[in-house]
């Protein structure tokens, strides 16, 4: 089954175009790598489809719902978190949790219980009353996550969620990832790590508002005869340094 | 050299570049001055009067009394000569005077009709015309006391008003004295702060601080385009003043002009300041508008009289520069006084102006904490 | 006389220790790297050496002067790049470079020799404002204007967090360049594949060193039995792979997964992975890398 299908999706701002007709699907409950240099339109290609901008021409449809006409009903299936903003820093880390529960609209008698749940799977009882500000940046991350798909979205987007995370708690974030995936979540990431591209099931590389590649990691890796994801963004992200 | 002009420069660059900085800087002065236009009421306590009375008979002394005793009214002093009138106002002690026709009460008696002049201070208008009306309306009390104690025959005492320096009680006259006090001080300590805060926050300033470049140098091009800005704001809002509100410029314009230079000076100051304890635009914009922006409208004397507040604010309002500079302009521009007539206005804004300077630039950090 | 001497800087915020006493020296020309984490302390360091901020207690000292008692000596002639891209959004690129050079009393034409190679990508976009640059632009912008002046230290506070690949791959190749000039480059970064174009490294985690050596030695004190396990099912993979008492660490790494072990051989963890019902397994006893150490010293800690 299809939750994400993009068809000549177009994002222009004035005579620039930051998204250039990119067309692809993702599976339910395939991790989905969305790679590409900055400013390659990684970024608006993901608010299109979470239903925060407007395509200037294209087809979108998330979670089923078409990107134009029905954006609140996919804004109700999909969780997001940013590097940038992932949780409250001044609210406990079970207030988070509520809070974001409460937002998506999860039974208000569910709430506790799941909240009780979900930090025993992380381990993270013995913080429930803490300040999120001060938790380690690993494990806000790993709480950011858990509060995106806390109200069990179909789709998750995850905007470079490891950046600057320690290596340890990096590699205990992607496991939280397949276990998403596993119950059936997809997840939709970006990343600059590109060891974590070899994590994700399918592959794709924005240059330039397009999108240049989409295969597996292995495949791409065959395809460019490289040894590593690493060496085939080099490849396709120096060619549209080229051009410049 | 060379590195500070460049660095003004840069300055200006900002300035015409963000178009809301724009907007702020050049049409929100135009904007307030008219919107200030509307005239706030205001009620009055324990406003101080002056009393001539040639004729010191029975029905003035009875008048007299009756203002005194009200609880809107204290009574300062009894004027000995019609000369002394327009003097009292100058000191700025009266807001009134009542001021009897000669042989008062045998006019009542003989002709059935006395006189009595209210003069007020126009530069006020709310104030005066609330004033007047309150005496009116005693004066009006202790006619009909009389007539139903049927002590005396029918008669009437007419109340006439005159008032100083704003004959025709515009507005415009309290405005524009105002209006300038806040424009500069937005202009002068909001916009420092806030492009001060823009450094730290863009960590522009992290650079600019691991340079040679020495901190005066740094405040002063933050400071010149402000600066040079706000003179032409003054230039505007005086402009508008006369031509468009119809307020003249009475006084010296030499004079008006160094008293709005102190002025600025104290604004910039108290923006430096305000920029050395904030580290985000956001902070900057809350400190300068509550701080600086909200006691000046408020304790300022623009919108409320003074004299009406509670002891604690009326104490609050001595230390607000925008009081002592709104008094100063008003002397000066409205009421033509010279230069004499502003010196404790001028005394304390330079002493503000020098401590807030010193302060600021000892407080300007060197470092991030 | 070294190019950095540091000798056990404090510096705590509130009850937080952001740095728990660091020491350590870099060489004139070298490129010394600070590894780790957000949140290790490594801005705060920067700005301790950048004059910018004040050690509780500790001396440091850059190029032979003091950072507290000399900051105005180091201030004429030291290079600094925060984290952030700290330019002027609204200036034009060439502006901006204008302002950086005035405010170090020099010009773009008198020291254009020493940006040229890094400003010349960018000059074709002059005009251009600050902010309307690509992130890789920017990164180049900032460090022509760290550059303009000459210094003898350059600090580069995360030049590459949250850059792509191929601009930081080309950001280290102006490091190296710089290098040969004789300036000396202390930078920091999250990445630790970034660790190995460095001469020598710190690793830092929670505000202390764990480490500070060539990448090489690092490397090679590696003591641990470390294997690269592959097989068609990568998720389940990790799962058997803890589950099995041999094995002391598992972590994914890239297409493979990690581990160390103990007392158990290849061919017995094939079979015991078989029975699990994988298929395609492959096992190979590798060489760690910096982020296996990493991994490790943190674990130790």
């Amino acid at each position: 089954m299809k939750v994400i299908e993009a068809h000549d999706l177009t994002k222009r701002f004035g005579n620039f175009t930051a998204v250039d007709a990119i067309t692809f699907e993702v599976e339910k409950g395939e991790i989905f790598g969305f790679l590409g240099a900055n400013g390659a339109g990684k970024t608006t290609a993901m608010r299109m489809l979470c239903g925060l901008s407007k395509p200037t021409s294209g087809i979108g449809k998330v979670a089923g719902f078409d990107i134009q006409k029905d954006p609140e009903n996919i804004k109700k299936n999909i969780g997001y978190m940013s590097q940038k903003f992932a949780l409250y820093e001044d609210l406990k880390v079970w207030e988070n949790l509520r809070l974001f529960g409460g937002i998506y609209g999860v039974p208000a008698k569910e709430i506790n219980p799941r909240i009780d749940s979900l930090l025993h799977t992380l381990g993270f009882t013995a913080e429930k009353n803490t300040m999120v500000k001060s938790l380690p940046l690993g494990w806000k991350q790993k709480l950011a996550f858990s509060a995106a798909i806390f109200h069990e979205p179909r789709i998750v987007f995850l905007d470079e969620p490891t950046g600057g995370v320690d290596p340890a708690a990096r590699r205990q974030f992607w496991e939280l990832i397949y276990d998403a995936a596993d119950r059936g979540i997809t997840v939709f990431v970006t990343t600059h790590y590109m060891d974590e591209a070899e994590y994700c099931d399918r592959v794709s590389i924005m240059v330039d508002g397009r999108i240049d590649a989409l295969d597996s990691p292995t495949n791409l890796k065959e395809k460019y005869n490289v040894r590593s994801m690493d060496e085939v963004f080099f490849q396709l992200a120096r060619g549209a340094k080229a051009k410049e | 050299m060379k590195k500070f002009l460049v660095f003004t420069q840069k300055e200006f660059y900002h300035i015409f570049r963000d178009r809301w900085t724009m907007i702020i800087l050049l049409v929100l002065p135009i904007l307030m001055i008219l919107m200030f236009g509307f005239a706030i009421s205001t009620e009055i306590k324990n406003a101080r009067f002056a009393v001539y009375d040639p004729s010191h008979d029975l029905a003035t002394q009875k008048i007299t009394d009756k203002i005194q005793s009200s609880e809107y009214f204290t009574l300062e002093a009894y004027l000995s000569d019609p000369a002394q009138i327009e003097k009292v106002f100058q000191k700025g002690e009266i807001s009134l005077v009542v001021v009897y026709s000669d042989n008062f009460y045998q006019n009542i008696v003989q002709t059935g009709e006395a006189q009595i002049l209210l003069i007020a201070d126009g530069t006020d208008p709310n104030t005066a015309s609330t004033l007047v009306t309150y005496v009116s309306r005693l004066v009006a009390a202790y006619q009909a006391e009389q007539m139903g104690a049927g002590g005396l025959p029918p008669y009437q005492i007419h109340t006439e008003v005159k008032l100083l320096y704003n004959p025709t009680l515009k507005g415009a006259y309290a405005t524009v004295p105002g209006v300038m006090g806040l424009i500069l001080m937005l202009i002068c300590a909001m916009m420092t702060s806030v492009s001060i805060a823009r450094e730290k926050e863009f960590g522009t300033m992290e650079v600019i601080l691991v340079s040679p470049m020495p901190p005066l140098l740094i405040i002063l091009s933050k400071v010149i385009p402000y600066f040079t800005i706000s003179i032409i704001n003054y230039l505007t809002i005086l402009a508008l003043g006369v031509y468009v509100l119809g307020v003249p410029i009475v006084g010296s314009f030499m004079l008006l002009t160094m008293l709005s230079l102190l002025f600025i000076f104290v604004s910039l100051a108290l923006g430096l300041l305000i920029s050395s304890l904030v580290n985000s635009q956001i902070a900057a914009l809350l400190g300068s508008v509550m701080g600086l922006m909200l006691p000046a409208v408020l304790l300022s004397g623009l919108m409320f009289p003074i004299e009406n507040m509670p002891l604690f604010l009326q104490v609050l309002a001595q230390i607000i520069p925008a009081k002592w500079f709104i008094a100063a302009v008003k002397n000066v521009m409205i009421m033509g006084l010279g230069v004499e007539s502003i010196l404790p206005e001028l005394a304390v804004l330079g002493t503000m102006a020098v401590a807030l300077i010193a302060v600021s630039l000892k407080k300007f950090k060197i470092r991030l904490d | 006389m070294k190019a950095i001497t540091v000798q056990d800087i404090k510096r705590n915020y509130g009850k937080v220790e952001a740095l728990k006493g660091l020491s350590f020296e870099v060489e004139k020309g070298e490129i010394f790297g600070i590894i780790g984490p957000d949140g290790a302390g490594k801005t705060t360091l920067f700005r301790i050496l950048t004059t910018l901020l004040l050690a509780d207690s500790g001396t440091a000292i850059v190029d032979g002067n003091d950072v507290v008692k000399e900051y105005k000596e180091i201030r004429k002639k030291v290079g600094y790049m925060p984290g952030r891209f700290s330019l002027y959004q609204d200036l034009s690129v060439e502006e901006n470079l204008k302002v950086f050079a005035s405010i170090f009393n020099t010009t773009i034409e008198e020291n254009y020799h020493l940006v040229k190679d890094i400003y010349q990508q960018i000059e074709p976009f002059k005009t251009r404002r600050a902010g309307a640059l690509s992130g890789g632009m920017k990164q180049k912008l900032a460090l022509s204007c760290a550059l303009i002046h000459e210094p003898v230290v350059l600090f580069l506070d995360e030049p590459t967090t949250g850059v792509d690949p191929v601009s930081r791959k080309e950001l280290w190749t102006m490091l190296k360049k710089l290098q040969n000039q004789g300036i000396t480059i202390l930078v920091s970064t999250p990445y630790m594949d970034e660790a190995n174009l460095c001469d020598r490294i710190a690793l830092i985690q929670d505000g202390a060193f764990m480490k500070i050596d060539t990448p090489e030695n690092i490397v090679a004190a590696y003591d641990q039995e470390l294997w690269a396990v592959k097989s068609d099912d990568m998720s389940k993979l990790l799962k058997d792979l803890r589950a099995n008492p041999g094995v002391k660490s598992c972590f994914a790494f890239g297409d493979t997964h990690h581990i160390t072990v103990g007392k158990i051989i290849p061919s017995a963890l094939e079979t015991y992975l078989k029975e699990k019902g994988h298929s395609d397994i492959r096992i190979t006893p590798i060489k760690a890398g910096i982020e296996d150490c990493f991994m490790e010293l943190s674990e130790a800690s």
